[in-house]
């Protein structure tokens, strides 16, 4: 699903954010992406929906070569890849129905998949009761889970999720990361930095630690192995 | 490209104008102006040229005498006139064959035309032999005693050609840069619509949108900032060119036939200027301001 081979990434500021990490990802693995802040598990989950382009090294993801590929094949990839943020990243004044709705709108879905789509995914992460409010008339683990539908409406390959937890008290992280463990149960590969040890602990899934740069660990069923 | 798409970009565009009510004012304003001035110039240009396409005879000048001057003198005058170098022939028009012929011109409704006395003065027609004489002879008639006033169309002519080479120097500078500086304030009209959506516009990108997809509103609001200017200035010129031509149509020898076909294409090419206008502005600030 993803091989990364040897990159780098130098901002154009000159940070090194990552330095020859090497990474394979198989479908249908849940990976947790741990480390210090500053690290570089942003940066490396941005590589993955080519926000950013690699100083160095390949990356290939579903067999294509991102690192080579053509701006104008960007939107496509990134239609096969569900993103999911700390801060939701929704719009204020759509409401939950058209947020969702939008990602198919910015796809170019017709109508008709848009009406038979959207109650669908709403109804997965529960919220079909909610569609006409807007984001500001909803908790932020409400908030978080239309992000989730908006981002598995494009029924993608895979999620990524940087800190999707982190504005998120503990209970709530953990309604979060239910849903998510169901989306990959599905088959959607998700790949998700954090900071949450309880989660991380619990869960047990491969765990990829990211100091300065580099890849320092990555095990099967590992744990936080930080102090929180 | 989608019908709901084309919908959505339609929809965006006039959303984001309504939100930047001044600054499209002012786009939209500048571009009115600039385009006036271009229509003002193209008409000017168009009706000058039908004035000198209707000037039939160019070897025509016409002597205009003094009021009072007896008959022993216009008879004096005749020979003169028949003796001056590179005249071809001449004619004598008494006052009220011009009358006449003013009211034929006009037609048998026209009561604003019983004078309880004829204003028109005496006239001779006179041909020239060449069209390069033409002037030479109006000059020396000028000097003869009796004589008011020597007009010839060529005259006309010529000043009129003078004066649309002015029109379209200056016009051509003053429109260049108003255009430039329409093209400046609609792209900053654009440029603070991409600024107060930078936020949506990231989502947009995250979620897969191509390029024109996030860029067609912007350039259709830009677009039509260009094309409500355009409207603007058409309208404006559309009325403004109707009264004059009226205006001058009241002088009977100035036949100006202004071809509705040419006003067509004049207000067509306002319309394409504005939408080009609109369009390289948006367009540049999209490029700038819109790194996808
Ligand atoms: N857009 C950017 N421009 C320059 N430097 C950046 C940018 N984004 C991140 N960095 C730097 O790159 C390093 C890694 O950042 P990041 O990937 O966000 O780490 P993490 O997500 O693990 O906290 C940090 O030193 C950060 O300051
Ligand atoms: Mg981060």
């Amino acid at each position: 699903m993803i091989q990364m081979y040897n990159v780098s990434m130098i901002y154009p500021n000159g940070v090194k954010a990552l330095t020859d990490v090497s990474l394979h990802v198989r479908k249908g693995d849940f990976i947790f992406l741990v480390g210090p802040s500053g690290a570089g598990k942003s940066t490396l989950t941005k590589l993955i929906f080519r926000e950013e382009l690699p100083t160095r090294g390949q990356i290939m993801v579903n067999g294509i070569n991102i690192a080579r590929m053509k701006d104008k094949e960007v939107p496509y990839l990134r239609r096969k890849i569900g993103v999911i943020f700390q801060d939701f990243r929704l719009l204020p004044n759509k409401s939950v129905y058209d947020n969702v709705a939008f990602a198919l709108e910015v796809a170019e879905a017709s109508s008709k998949e848009i009406k038979k789509l959207v109650p669908a995914v709403l109804k997965l992460v529960g919220l079909t009761n909610k569609a006409d409010m807007l984001p500001t008339e909803l908790s932020g683990g409400e908030q978080q889970r239309v992000s989730i539908a908006r981002a598995i409406i494009n029924n993608p390959i895979m999620i990524i999720a940087d800190e999707p937890t982190g504005n998120l008290d503990p209970e709530t992280s953990w309604e979060i990361m239910n849903l998510l463990v169901e989306i990959n149960k599905l088959g959607t590969t998700i790949i998700m930095a954090t900071h949450a040890k309880d989660i991380v602990d619990g869960l047990k899934k491969r765990v990829i630690a990211i100091e300065n740069g580099r890849v320092v660990r990555d095990e099967q069923k590992g744990a936080y192995g930080y102090e929180s | 490209m989608k019908v709901r798409t084309v919908g959505y970009y339609f929809q965006e565009a006039l959303t984001s104008l309504r939100r930047n009510g001044l600054m499209a004012l002012a786009s939209v304003g500048t571009v009115a102006v600039a385009l006036l001035i271009l229509g003002g110039a193209l008409l000017t240009v168009l009706n000058a040229n039908n004035i000198m396409k209707s000037v039939e005879n160019e070897l025509l000048i016409s002597v205009y005498l003094q009021e009072g001057v007896d008959e022993t003198a216009i008879g004096d005058l005749e020979q003169q006139i028949n003796d001056t170098p590179g005249v071809a022939k001449s004619r004598f028009i008494s006052k009220e064959e011009s009358l006449e012929k003013l009211r034929q011109q006009f037609g048998e409704t026209k009561g604003s035309l019983e004078f309880s006395r004829n204003p028109l003065p005496d006239s001779f027609e006179v041909n020239a032999e060449k069209s390069n004489l033409v002037k030479g002879i109006a000059d020396k008639i000028r000097g003869l005693s009796g004589v008011e006033k020597v007009n010839y169309p060529a005259e006309v002519v010529q000043k009129l050609s003078t004066l649309v080479e002015w029109v379209r120097l200056i016009g051509a500078v003053i429109i260049i840069l108003l255009a430039l500086a329409a093209v400046f304030l609609i792209s900053t009209t654009i440029r603070l619509t991409v600024f107060a959506r930078r936020r949506e516009i990231g989502i947009m990108k995250f979620l897969g949108a191509t390029n024109w997809f996030i860029r067609w509103p912007f350039v259709l609001e830009g677009v039509f900032l260009g094309l409500a200017g355009a409207l603007v200035s058409g309208l404006i010129l559309y009325f403004v060119n109707f009264y004059i031509v009226e205006a001058v149509k009241q002088f009977p020898f100035m036949r100006v036939q202004t071809d509705m076909k040419d006003v067509y294409i004049i207000l067509g090419s306002l319309l394409g200027g504005g939408i080009f206008i609109g369009a390289i502005g948006s367009v540049i600030s999209v490029r700038k301001f819109l790194q996808v």
